[in-house]
């Protein structure tokens, strides 16, 4: 399952620079659990899909998602191997699996239409945690999202944060909408042939997205739901309307309008459809791409205040502007395209580096900005749930394609396969129907 | 300097010699079958012979002429003006020459209504590029008012890097896609020029 070996990976690290320290993500541990692992980049814990009948449509993807999720060493066992990993087919093979060199087993066991899943600590050769749950059937729509959404709990419970398989991306090729989900499958357009659409964007809890229907050089900002009910948010009818962004509680949408005035961002209720607010002045400047902090009170963008556009914050009522990545004035390229991290400790952006955008990426705390991509022209970067993973345009393998990478790893992997595709959107994790119907502790 | 052949300096002498026939004030010099060229706005178009001296162009060959003085006008309008990588400063010389005669044009023709559009090349980022181009049909916008256009005659969109019109990824198409295109809303007939 690893694509490269260890060496190749911490190569990687050391090419992209030293790995970011992702703060506090997500501390809830859930009841009363206690998390032993104290994750190190560069020494995870290496975990075994343990073998067994039937369901291994689940067992495929799990193994997958924890693959992605870049926290373990997927450990494969050879054929070989795989009968005796197992007594019986029953209780893990504790001996074995230490001699493998493996911290962690995964096991998914079918119980009737139900899944058991139970995750062993292979050093005290006890089970740490199990649940079972209620399945979609594997050919139904909602069967592929229960499944990560099962994934995202394994993650948590060996490493104490979620994964972040359960959620999906929007992103434009030629100007219409598509949602993919975040392991590349589950592809979709969301837009009509003809339509012209920009800038999708999340709601925060998955249930609304927003984008710009363009068309003869105007815009307005359109709020759909996931039923595909369609609303045009207020005062956007006219002019162009583009970048929107939702804020952390749903409730608002900031975006940017371009006339006479220039650019400047906006923001307005999208629930009750009312009560615009402008938060940029200035006849000579651009103001755009605004994305919200997680706690909602503050909104990075993107200013033309200085000459080429740099990225700024301020506060919720337009107040307290500063500059947010540091630059040199004549000398720094252009930045654009800032995205406000799920843990609220740094902004991502892309900044023209000889003429090519790359990614970047500010610790709020102490402005200092730092180079994450070198490798041909990698722009418009948005964070995955897990706020460790990013995905971004890069043209590194021709055409402009997604490609996601850990933070942490420097691992790099392409997610679409398709036409030359622009400004992504990464979800947060998608909640689901499918609760647990048993889980004890 | 080459010393000029024998041939080159005969040459020269005729030319010579046509320039200053021309510069002097001599009145139809050689009697054409066809009508001379008078300095008439609006010749009749193509072969005007059968017709004898009569009382004046019919009303067809008017239309035609208002026509094709219409359609010379809006080419004009719609001369693109260009910009700098990045930039939505009017640059002298032709653009802002260009400038010069859509203000002229608009003045003359007080119905006509326009709308410009603003268009950037492919390099920067696609959401800035919408600012960029928005920037620049203002540049024009600001431009024809402080040559007394007055502004509700002026309309602008922004098409970002969605409409490029040269579809290559070089120097040179990029430059054409910098641009911002003039178009006509309203009072497009029967245009008359500056």
């Amino acid at each position: 399952m690893n694509v490269l070996p260890r060496a190749a990976r911490l190569g990687l690290v050391l090419l992209l620079g030293a790995p970011i320290t992702v703060a506090a993500q997500d501390p809830a541990v859930p009841d009363g659990v206690r998390i032993g692992i104290e994750y190190r980049p560069g020494v995870r814990p290496a975990v075994v899909m343990l073998p067994g009948n039937g369901i291994d449509s689940v067992r495929e993807l799990v193994a997958r998602d924890l693959d992605f999720s870049d926290r373990f060493d997927v450990v494969r066992l050879p054929t070989d191997a795989a009968a005796g990993a197992t007594l019986g087919g029953v209780t893990p093979n504790y001996g074995l699996l230490r001699t493998m060199g493996a911290d962690f087993a995964v096991e998914l066991r079918p119980d009737g239409p139900r899944v058991v899943v139970r995750v062993h600590e292979v050093a005290t050769g006890t089970p740490r945690r199990e649940q079972t749950l209620q399945l979609p059937a594997p050919f139904d729509s909602g069967f592929r999202m229960a499944v990560h959404r099962l994934s995202d709990e394994v993650v948590r419970w060996i490493t104490g944060t979620p994964g972040y398989a359960a959620s999906q991306l929007l992103f434009i090729v030629d100007r219409r909408l598509y949602r993919v989900d975040s392991d590349g499958a589950g592809f979709v357009t969301l837009s009509p042939k003809g339509e012209e659409v920009l800038s999708p964007a999340w709601s925060p809890d998955g249930s609304r997205i927003a984008f710009t229907r363009f068309g003869a050089g105007a815009g307005s900002v359109v709020v759909q739901s996931a039923a595909g009910a369609r609303s045009v948010l207020t005062g956007t009818t006219t002019a162009l309307n583009i970048t929107p962004a939702f804020s952390p509680d749903g409730r608002l949408v900031a975006f940017a309008r371009a006339n006479e005035e220039g650019t400047h961002v906006f923001v307005g209720d999208a629930v009750q459809n009312c009560c615009l607010q402008r938060l940029t002045v200035g006849r000579y400047a651009d103001n755009l791409s605004p994305t919200f902090s997680p706690d909602g009170r503050r909104l990075a963008f993107v200013s033309t205040r200085a000459g080429p556009p740099q990225i700024y914050v301020m506060g919720l009522d337009g107040t307290e502007q500063e500059l947010l990545a540091p630059f040199d004035y004549g000398v720094t390229g252009s930045s654009n395209a800032p995205e406000w991290s799920p843990d609220g400790a740094t902004v991502a952006f892309h900044r023209d580096v000889n003429r090519a955008p790359q990614i970047f990426a500010v610790d709020v705390a102490s402005r200092r900005v730092r180079q994450l991509s070198s490798a041909g022209r990698n722009e418009d970067p948005t964070w995955a749930p897990d706020g460790r993973h990013l995905a971004f345009v890069s043209d590194r393998s021709g055409r402009r394609q997604l490609w996601v990478i850990d933070m942490v790893t420097g691992r790099i992997r392409q997610l679409t396969f398709v036409g030359d595709v622009r400004l992504p959107a990464w979800s947060r994790r998608m909640a689901g129907p499918a609760s647990p119907v048993h889980s004890p502790p | 300097m080459k010393i000029p052949s024998r041939l080159s300096l005969a040459v020269l002498a005729l030319v010579a010699a046509a320039a200053c026939g021309k510069k002097e004030p001599e009145p139809a010099p050689a009697p054409a079958p066809a009508p001379a060229p008078t300095p008439e706005p609006a010749p009749p178009p193509p072969a005007p012979k059968p017709e004898p001296v009569k009382t004046g162009p019919t009303a067809e060959e008017l239309a035609a002429a208002a026509a094709r003085v219409t359609a010379e006008v809006m080419a004009e309008l719609g001369s693109v003006v260009h910009f700098d990588f990045d930039k939505s400063d009017i640059r002298p010389g032709d653009d802002t020459w260009m400038l010069e005669r859509k203000a002229a044009i608009l003045s003359t023709n007080g119905g006509l209504k326009i709308r410009v559009s603003g268009h950037c090349d492919e390099r920067g980022s696609d959401e800035y590029n919408l600012a960029l181009g928005n920037r620049r049909a203002n540049a024009v916008k600001t431009y024809l008012i402080n040559k007394g256009i007055s502004a509700d005659r002026i309309e602008i969109v922004s098409f970002g890097e969605e409409r490029p019109v040269a579809p290559g990824h070089d120097e040179d198409s990029w430059a054409q896609n910098r641009r911002a295109e003039v178009e006509a809303t309203a009072g497009a007939m029967n245009l008359r020029k500056p």
